[in-house]
């Protein structure tokens, strides 16, 4: 199939990638811009390990064809944070022992930082029912969740005393 | 020298045992720089997908890969044929039976794989499979294990049907073994003379252990130094060189297996698959790297399943509830080959600890193994080999027992623990549990969710019910469980030949920090954080200093694995012999640079002092030094030291569950509304990890109680292969987990742990379906099947008679 060239923004940096009509974002991800953070589980949208961010939206993108992802804000993993400064969740992820085999802690923390976008000061029920399309299979959660909410609490803290 | 910081924060510094240290691997996962296999891009790497079977029996008439071949960027179609002259279209299985790594002949499971496909990238090969045109004769299904032993239809053909199998004599050509452990005839004598029996059949039904990563291997033949690197999702890496080696003929020291990153395993990863042989061949045809990565719908039928075992129980007390007998026999479905991922000598794993944490005094355990048209394996997913079959087994004959005895199953279970000081104990089908405290954990259980009051709110629910007016009951499910982990010992647990013990290897560095390599590996269970712990409280080397190393069977010492909960028991002995070792060696530098002798100067913390005179002393930094750069009389410069561990028993974990469950009768849907864990696994490495390995283990026992499963259809479709159909549960589904603990140490164990990892899921399976099967004990239920999901649920009500 002819090849078409994609112009995406990710992670703040201006892409140009040949990719096939049929190739999956993910994969033109992780194997042709080198960002294996977000994984494939499933390839049926029901693990979410591939979630990143498009255009302020959870997307999965293992069933998001590359072309469509044309002009496109896409942010991963990658560009939540970087060594020297970790996002909050990902600080909180380490603190409350959020994560095991870290095969799923890419898409959770992409999900999560998206969800308290939408919702800053979210309740447990509201992080359970907002990362419902994320599967862990390791920690049954419930640390996610605390690590999730302490993060919250975090940033909110954060915002007032700048305010 | 003064000392500027006080003993306990010498202490603290160490983060070793009981400390909850911050895991070390967290920094690359939380940034998604893991490493898995998936992840591995090697110069001219080419990609490899199966062709399967689209049946679950049938002749392969014909296959023809021309149209395949024809193809734009396809360098390959391996088949049978092509594999057959360097034998390796079959392979042994752990079992002791073999296994077909391409169809030859026939297929005897849906999704078996059939031929190979190398291309350029993913999208060729996936066209390519597409292309290959396979003729199929179709054959007689068989899918369930009782028909199978009455049925004319052979389902391997291989096998002489009157030679005996790996494990005895086959009594029918589709029968596998049988394995049998105790004393029948003396345990039907007990039983027919009891007062009270109590007989019940139960199904534990086939699941999968579904790891998020699936199964996968890179393979690179470097054709020029003759080196073959494997790259691969191995629960047990160097057991698959020594594998490899066999089956290709590359000398072993040629071969390096690397476990990368692995994302989770739960006994999926143990076996060896098709994928790993063919990327293997692959790349030695091809001589380029060769990756192999299943996808979901692959991973769920055709990789490793786990459980299907058919269960017959009768239990036997006298009339005040002392149990006097257990007789079990199961029909153990297999699939086409017999893969199952147990010690050569256990057939059937540890199912013979089906006796439970009870003081039973005769019993008996028969085991019968069947082939079916269905995919192979019956690894231990998250459970040492079939104890979570065992545990379900006595933990309902208990409830059908207390049935029977129309007594509280809480006490029936207090009455026949084993007692503290029966320790060591050995039970009637011959294990010798190290050490116990059943009573008190079951009695600082049931005080913590306030049992009888559970009891009393739960009658008054029955009676409102019945009342109408509410339409939810309410179930309170216990469960005691005693695991049987850590295998070896060598004496009795092999795994294709090979003696179970493990190993670690550690380096102290001159500027007093350290590098551990151990034959484990680490599926997210943390044991770069954990067995750091171990070596901190050993040699006085803060665990921040230390770096622990698995899964590069170039580097590590040879280990049998990470499954079983044995990586605590086993390599986490040899971690803590090994730094023994270390700390010997170290005494005898401190004492030479304190000039004194050697007995005068003992461990404290982080140094050796000398006794007596606390201000005298050598730090272990300052020793590691002096063990590189001073010419010390009669020792060797260096401080290194290497264990080689075989466990003299395995380890007995236990623990005391209760679930508090609401069941809407009309909807079928569970609700747990409590549920509290208690575990003793000796000594605490670090509660934070244990804790989280329990929610963890818990999550994957409510998933296989209330509705995962892997189902076939008559004609052997695999009607649960995609997350769809096959239960995941979310955030959304799971609780919160309250969790408690006592402190039992393994008296044999160096440092008194056992190992936890899978104690949750094996106590946990019994506790969730405890509690459905206890909301309808008012209303005369008495047992019904795993996976209790929403349909089952309402199905039970139904059939009781609460819709009318």
């Amino acid at each position: 199939m002819t090849n078409q060239i994609v112009k995406m923004t990710v992670n703040g940096e201006k892409k140009e990638i040949l990719a096939e009509p049929r190739e999956l974002l993910i994969y033109v991800l992780r194997e042709k811009l080198g960002l294996t953070g977000p994984h494939v589980g499933c390839e049926t949208s029901h693990c979410g390990a591939c979630t990143v961010e498009i255009d302020g939206k959870s997307v999965k993108s293992c069933t998001m064809f590359a072309v469509q992802a044309e002009g496109a804000e896409i942010t991963t993993i990658e560009g939540l944070g970087n060594p020297d400064k970790l996002h909050v969740l990902q600080e909180n992820f380490k603190e409350h022992h959020g994560l095991q085999c870290g095969y799923c802690t890419p898409g959770m923390i992409t999900r999560a930082h998206r969800l308290l976008q939408e919702n800053p000061n979210p309740t447990e029920e509201e992080v359970r029912f907002g990362i419902a399309g994320n599967i862990c299979r390791c920690t049954g959660y419930q640390n996610i969740v605390k690590s999730i909410l302490s993060a919250a609490a975090e940033l909110n803290a954060a915002k007032e005393a700048a305010q | 020298m003064k000392d500027e910081i006080t003993r306990e924060e010498r202490v603290t510094n160490l983060k070793g045992l009981g400390s909850s240290r911050k895991r070390v691997e967290d920094a690359r996962f939380t940034q998604g720089k893991g490493h898995y296999v998936d992840d591995i891009n090697l110069p001219g790497m080419l990609t490899g997908d199966f062709v399967r079977s689209p049946y679950a029996h049938a002749r392969v008439k014909s296959i023809n890969i021309d149209a395949a071949m024809a193809l734009d960027g396809v360098v390959a179609v391996l088949t049978a044929k092509d594999l057959e002259p360097l034998s390796l279209h079959w392979m042994p299985t752990l079992a002791g039976d073999k296994q077909m790594v391409l169809a030859d002949g026939k297929v005897l499971f849906q999704g078996q794989e059939v031929a190979f496909v190398v291309a350029k990238d993913r999208y060729i090969a996936a066209d390519a499979v597409e292309l290959v045109e396979v003729e199929y004769e179709e054959l007689e299904v068989i899918v369930d294990p009782f028909k199978s032993l009455q049925s004319d239809v052979v389902l391997r053909e291989d096998l002489d049907p009157t030679a005996p199998g790996a494990h005895g004599p086959r009594k029918h050509h589709n029968h596998i073994f049988t394995w049998e452990v105790g004393d029948e005839d003396g345990t039907n004598a007990v039983i027919d003379d009891a007062d009270v029996v109590a007989t019940e059949e139960m199904y534990y039904h086939r699941t999968h252990p579904c790891p998020l990563e699936p199964c996968g291997s890179v393979a690179s033949m470097d054709k020029v130094n003759g080196k073959l690197t494997l790259y691969g999702t191995f629960q047990a890496p160097h057991v698959v060189r020594t594998v490899a080696s066999l089956l290709s003929g590359i000398e072993e020291h040629n071969i390096r297996v690397v476990s990368p990153d692995i994302g989770g395993g739960f006994g999926n990863k143990v076996g060896v698959y098709p994928g790993y042989v063919c990327s293997i061949v692959a790349s030695i045809v091809t001589g380029v790297p060769v990756k192999w990565v299943e996808d979901r719908m692959e991973n769920l039928m055709s990789t490793a399943f786990a459980r299907d075992y058919w269960m017959k129980g009768k239990i036997s007390a006298n009339k005040e509830g002392k149990i006097t007998g257990l007789h079990c026999h199961v029909t153990a479905d297999h699939g086409a080959f017999d893969a199952c991922a147990d010690p050569t000598k256990f057939p059937a794993g540890f199912m013979s600890i089906c006796t439970g944490s009870y003081d039973i005094p005769i019993a008996y355990l028969g085991v019968d193994g069947v082939y079916t048209n269905k995919a192979p394996g019956g690894v231990s997913y998250r459970c040492s080999f079939r104890v979570t079959e065992a545990v379900y087994f006595i933990e309902r004959m208990i409830e059908v027992l207390a049935i029977e005895l129309n007594m509280d199953a809480a006490e029936l279970r207090r009455i026949n623990f084993i007692k503290k000081e029966q320790f060591p104990y050995d039970s009637a089908l011959g294990w010798e549990y190290d050490s116990g405290d059943y009573h008190t954990a079951w009695d600082k259980a049931l005080k913590a969710v306030n049992y009888d009051g559970l009891r009393k709110e739960q009658a008054e629910r029955v009676a409102a019910f019945k009342r109408g007016e509410t339409r939810t009951i309410m179930g309170i499910g216990l469960s005691f469980f005693t695991e049987i982990v850590g295998a070896g010992p060598v004496k009795n647990c092999d795994i294709l030949g090979m003696g179970m013990f493990d190993s670690c290897e550690i380096r102290i560095h001159p500027t007093g920090s350290a590098i551990a390599r151990l034959g484990t590996i680490s599926q997210g269970q943390g044991h770069a954080t954990t067995f750091a712990q171990i070596l901190a409280s050993e040699i006085g080397i803060p665990a921040d200093s230390i770096t622990i190393e698995e899964g590069d069977t170039d580097t590590a010492p040879y280990g049998l694995g990470t499954y079983g909960s044995r990586s605590t028991p086993v390599a986490g002995a040899a971690t803590a012999m090994a730094g023994r070792k270390i700390r010997a060696k170290a005494q005898m530098i401190a004492a030479y640079l304190l000039e004194v002798h050697d007995d005068d100067v003992e461990f404290d913390v982080d140094r050796f002092v000398v006794k007596g005179a606390p201000e005298r002393f050598k730090t272990m930094g300052e020793i590691a030094y002096a063990a590189y750069n001073q010419a010390i009389p009669g020792l060797e410069p260096g401080l290194e030291a290497v264990s080689y561990y075989d466990p003299p028993n395995m380890t007995y974990p236990f623990g005391a569950y209760v679930c508090v469950m609401d069941i809407d009768v009309d909807t079928g849907v569970p609700t747990i509304k409590r549920f509290y864990a208690l575990d003793d696994c000796g000594t605490r490495i670090n509660p934070m990890v244990i804790e989280g390995q329990i929610h963890g283990g818990l999550t994957e026992a409510l998933a296989v109680a209330l509705g995962q499963e892997i189902a076939y259809d008559e004609m052997g479709n695999c009607k649960t292969a995609t997350l769809m159909d096959f239960f995941l549960p979310t955030a959304w589904e799971v609780p919160n987990f309250e969790t408690d603990f006592t402190v039992t140490p393994s008296p044999h164990h160096p440092i008194g742990a056992k190992g936890v990892g899978e104690s949750p899921h094996v106590g946990g399976v019994p506790c969730f379906s405890n509690a459905v099967q206890d909301a309808f004990r008012p209303f005369g239920n008495r047992h019904t099947n795993m996976p209790h999901d929403h349909w089952r649920i309402w199905k039970t009500a139904n059939d009781l008679g609460l819709h009318n």
